[in-house]
């Protein structure tokens, strides 16, 4: 019975084991296609809009690169926290916070010069999603609060504090002086400016850096001591705590470094794309970073073409919505069934896994 | 005059304080019953806002509120059956698919919305009903005796809930499942039953608590409606330390304090709305922090079973 050759049988299987997640994602649009039928909406109409959204054009293609920036930034922070065992729900908090420090020190300082004040605003973006990814994190490591509740409540609060600064203390003067108060800061000063890669097209200098600091948190993970460590408590918290890793230390520390690429990612976003601290900064990335992270199988590397993947479903969805009247909410509901069709299919590895283990 | 301004004030805080605890009540009670059974269920704010679709459509186009009430029960069967597909049979990582579930909630309900409904509309609810009598007593009639149905079941759900839990042989399973369920496996205890009862009894609530805001309660559907009151749900029941009354303080807590940030803005005084807001987050995260420490968090909480296994 135990056969150790990888025969044919066994190949097939580790490739049906690498793409059944992956199947996550036609499965769900096929049960979108559902929805549009009931809803009586031709789902070939409706999703060719969508494909035409996406990569229909190479300025369609930049937009959706640009969308795919802070889905992966944010993924990267999820795919941390997880490989150390925890989850961080909190990105869309953390990149609110991450937006409205970068803004406010660029905007405070805007006398300083490009090569000083560009890179602080990141750094500052970082240490304020730092600090609200600390918070769950100190909670989980002190106390043992559930950090997946506590990421959400720091969601909530970053938001209304958001709102609160963004209606009042940080409004744009000139909305004030204009009497329409709409709810954004003032422009950001031109030097923090991420570099557009080929004008007038949007695509920014912050989609290079997403892609290098992935690299940078394989790098991390992988090759690293600490990663180790990271990766050692995520997979086994009691052999690691015999073998001398202070556990806490290290949950704690996947959060922090979660919510710092999630301020990263709030900082790219003001910093390259809007140039203003606005509502809505975030718009789910927090939540549709997750589901990059999964479909990535929570590698750094995968999480690139998983975040151009959903960064194209995402502008694909606005396409639709403005084609053929579809709500772009299809896509809300669609992402949702990825992430339960991913964890779902987890089973079949894990099965996988303990078979081998009792074969020998 | 100002005495009298602050006894209404004070009883208006306490009269919309209950009020508003019935969605979490609903959701938090039947979250209880998921969590003691070993399933942490994050998805109720899906759940939460599928059934406040349901029930405000149905109501709607059938012009029956008890009908309403039904779909949304029925449909958060349905989506806790999903639920217990995915993290009992399957046994997915419970954490991200109730964000899964959530996400899909979300979206279906907002297309849904937008498809059928396409804007802002609101029915009638279910109307209040005053207790002859004790509804009649001068501020605490109104605080206490002066409801709408669903108000008062949320109430009556806890005592029955505490009793399911702690006197029957159901309640003593479910907690068996939850604390050691390879025990009570042993022990001839069908754990995948049970959880798939408990997970679908939540769905129900949740569904149910979803109708109470928008047929009982607001009497409205809006997209994003429930703004994150599952995952307080979820919250409320740590908080409550896997106790129904517990539970129960939490969600009147919390909807205190929710009504004394509406009073402060009803009031005028000079808090700005947006901080007034934060408050019941801030709540939640040091009711968190202080419900932390107690140790009868269910020993086997988002760990999935599996029959003969180690």
């Amino acid at each position: 019975m135990p056969d150790n050759k990888p025969g044919i049988k066994e190949y097939l299987n580790r490739t049906l084991e690498a793409l059944l997640p992956l199947l996550g994602l036609p499965l769900a649009l096929l049960l979108g296609a559902v929805m549009l039928l009931a809803l009586k909406v031709n789902p070939l109409t409706a999703y060719s809009a969508m494909l035409e959204g996406a990569v229909g054009s190479g300025y369609a293609i930049s937009v959706t690169l640009i969308k795919a920036t802070p889905l992966l930034l944010v993924g990267l922070g999820i795919v941390i926290a997880y490989r150390g065992g925890v989850v961080n729900i909190g990105g869309e908090g953390q990149l609110i916070v991450g937006a409205l420090a970068a803004t406010a020190l660029s905007i405070g300082m805007s006398a300083w010069p490009r090569w000083a004040l560009l890179p602080m605003s990141l750094i500052v973006g970082v240490l304020a999603g730092a600090v609200w990814g600390s918070v769950p994190g100190l909670l989980k490591s002190r106390i043992g609060v559930n950090e997946i509740l506590s990421t959400v409540m720091m969601n909530s609060i970053a938001l209304q504090f958001s709102n609160f600064l963004l209606r009042g203390p940080m409004i744009d003067p000139a909305e004030l002086e204009a009497g329409t108060r709409i709810a954004q800061s003032a422009l950001l000063p031109e030097q923090v400016w991420l570099t557009r890669m080929a004008p007038p097209i949007r695509l920014h200098s912050g989609a290079i850096l997403a892609v290098v600091m992935a690299f940078l948190v394989y790098i991390f993970l992988w090759r690293t001591t600490i990663g180790y460590r990271i990766r050692a408590v995520g997979l086994n918290p009691h052999a690691s705590r015999y073998a001398g890793i202070p556990v806490p230390f290290y949950q704690a520390l996947c959060l922090i470094l979660g919510g710092s690429f999630a301020g990263l990612a709030g900082a790219v976003e003001v910093m390259g794309l809007h140039h203003r601290m606005m509502e809505g900064v975030s718009s789910g990335y927090g939540f549709s970073g997750i589901v990059a992270a999964l479909f990535g199988k929570l590698h750094p590397l995968g999480a690139i073409p998983a975040s151009v993947l959903f960064g194209g479903l995402l502008v694909g969805g606005n396409q639709m919505q403005r084609a053929v009247q579809v709500p772009s909410a299809l896509i809300d509901a669609i992402l949702g069934l990825v992430v339960l069709f991913v964890v779902s299919a987890d089973i079949y590895s894990r099965k996988r896994a303990r078979r081998r283990e009792i074969n020998g | 005059m100002a005495e009298l301004f602050t006894l209404t004030t004070l009883f208006g805080i306490l009269t919309s304080g209950i009020r508003l605890a019935t969605p979490y009540l609903y959701a938090a009670i039947g979250e209880t019953f998921a969590q003691c059974s070993g399933v942490l269920n994050l998805g109720v704010d899906g759940i939460m806002l599928m059934g406040a679709y349901s029930g405000f459509y149905v109501a709607m186009k059938s012009g029956n509120l008890w009908l309403g009430l039904l779909a949304a029960a029925v449909t958060g069967i349905l989506m806790g059956l999903l639920m217990a597909l995915v993290s009992v049979t399957l046994q997915a990582q419970q954490g991200i698919s109730g964000i899964g579930l959530q996400l899909f909630g979300l979206g279906l309900s907002t297309l849904l919305f937008k498809t059928t409904l396409g804007g802002v509309e609101s029915i009638a609810g279910f109307a209040r009903i005053k207790i002859p009598l004790l509804g009649d007593i001068p501020y605490i009639g109104d605080a206490f005796f002066n409801h709408n149905i669903l108000v008062y079941c949320a109430f009556l759900l806890v005592p029955l809930a505490n009793w399911v839990l702690n006197r029957t042989t159901f309640g003593l399973k479910v907690r068996a499942v939850g604390q050691n369920p390879k025990a009570a496996d042993t022990l001839g205890v069908n754990v995948t039953l049970i959880r798939y009862i408990t997970v679908t009894l939540g769905g129900m609530l949740a569904g149910i608590a979803g109708a109470s805001l928008s047929i009982a309660l607001i009497n409205l559907f809006q997209e994003n409606m429930t703004s994150g009151m599952g995952f307080i749900a979820v919250a409320l029941v740590y908080f409550g330390s896997w106790r129904p009354i517990g539970v129960m303080w939490g969600a009147l807590l919390f909807s205190f304090i929710n009504a004394l940030q509406l009073w402060i803005q009803v009031l005028g005084i000079p808090l700005p709305s947006d901080i007034a807001v934060m408050l019941p987050y801030i709540l939640t995260i040091l009711a968190l922090t202080f419900a932390a420490n107690r140790a009868s968090t269910p020993a086997a909480l988002t760990k999935p079973f599996e029959r003969g296994e180690a």
